[in-house]
């Protein structure tokens, strides 16, 4: 009779425990997001050999070196590149490619949007903790007004972006967004978008707590998450419109805002060149597969 | 593909890790175990705890921080929330009915 492990067994076979304790600080998000992407892993019985985690640079990208599971560390920026050309070589793979958002959304923005665009399928998950953590608290394009930052000494006063929205603009087919204090809700989610074909999108609120909370002396980390838990409101399929969090008063809008269906890249590409060329077109299906 | 863990794979008692078991009259419903190496007191386990069965312990760990200990064994269902919340990966729970 063969013993059934517990979820404390699997979860120490998924990390790197001779690695631990990790890097992050006391109380950052994002051990909060690799703990429910674990548990997801875990809970959805994905096949672990089947799954390929790509991170450019940053706090957030230190992931996939605490993962036991393949993974990649890019340049920065270049995360959904790399996890574009993994999903093309190898389709069998599912790809996942986690960032923070100065290395999804500044640097890394152009292959955000195209990636989406192309509706390559992948599951993206942006960590946004407002500012950029691993350089010294920079003002990032997420920075909320008003609130200050090493290079905005007496606060930001740009728009910040609005993730969900741009996400959906550029075609995304499934857009959530969580905070680091929804954890059974972003394992749901993350369960949710692993088996959805096409650009899937996350964005989870995170606590940079000692810059960003620092600086503008709005507590330690758990004083984020009360703030987090107080401040969200649950809207399911609301417009991704509303979803701005422009400063630190508005109401973060959360929940699962777009889940629709489109044919992804490989799919509308087969399609088309099986129109167009008909039998000279090799379909290909992977390195090993493909017969010609 | 899969990475040997060199160190802790058993975890002896200095460590922690191991599920922490009460002498008590009634049956237990729930406990859980602390990896206290790992843990650097954010304190979002005992915050979030539905029926705040743990509370910072007295001592500290290597690096300095008070890590939880259970304070209400009795209480505790095992509903591993503490275990999803943790960033650290130091608390897990069971349940044990």
């Amino acid at each position: 009779m063969t013993q059934t492990l517990e979820l404390k067994d699997k979860m120490e076979g998924l990390l790197r425990t001779n690695r631990l304790p990790h890097v992050w600080c006391s109380g950052c998000g994002i051990g909060i997001v690799l703990n429910s992407f674990l548990r997801a892993l875990i809970a959805s019985e994905t096949d672990e050999n089947k799954v390929a985690v790509s991170c450019g640079i940053g706090c957030t990208a230190r992931i996939s070196g605490y993962m036991n599971i393949d993974g990649f560390h890019m340049t920065h920026g270049r995360a959904l590149a790399f996890a574009t050309g993994l999903k093309l070589a190898n389709p069998a793979l599912k790809t996942v490619a986690i960032g923070g958002d100065g290395d999804m959304i500044a640097i890394g923005g152009n292959h955000f949007i195209h990636a989406a665009r192309r509706n390559i399928d992948m599951l993206v998950i942006c960590v946004n903790n407002f500012n950029y953590g691993m350089t010294g608290g920079q003002a990032a394009p997420t920075t909320t007004k008003e609130s200050c930052g090493t290079t905005a000494p007496y606060g930001s006063f740009e728009n910040p972006f609005n993730l969900p929205f741009i996400a959906d603009a550029c075609g995304a087919v499934y857009v959530a967004r969580w905070t680091a204090f929804h954890v059974r809700q972003l394992q749901l989610s993350i369960q949710e978008a692993l088996k959805k074909k096409g650009f899937s999108f996350i964005e989870i609120f995170s606590q940079c707590t000692e810059l960003f909370l620092r600086k503008n002396k709005y507590g330690a980390g758990l004083d984020e998450m009360k703030f987090f838990k107080q401040n969200s409101v649950i809207k399911n399929g609301a417009d991704t419109r509303e979803a701005e969090f422009n400063s630190r008063n508005d109401k973060i809008v959360v929940g699962k805002f777009v889940d629709r269906e489109r044919p992804d890249f490989k799919e509308s590409m087969d399609g088309y060149f099986g129109k167009v060329l008909k039998d000279k077109f090799i379909r290909y299906e992977g390195p090993l597969q493909t017969k010609i | 593909m899969k990475e040997k863990n060199l160190e802790d794979q058993n975890f002896s008692s200095p460590r922690g890790g191991e599920w922490i078991e009460t002498q008590t009259q009634q049956k237990l419903k729930g406990t859980v175990a602390i990896i206290r190496e790992r843990c650097k007191g954010c304190g979002y386990c005992i915050e979030f705890c539905p029926l705040k069965c743990l509370e910072f312990s007295k001592e500290f760990n290597g690096k300095g921080y008070h890590y939880p200990h259970i304070k209400f064994p009795e209480k505790c269902t095992g509903c591993d929330l503490c275990g999803m919340y943790c960033p650290d990966f130091a608390i897990f729970g069971k349940k044990l009915l």
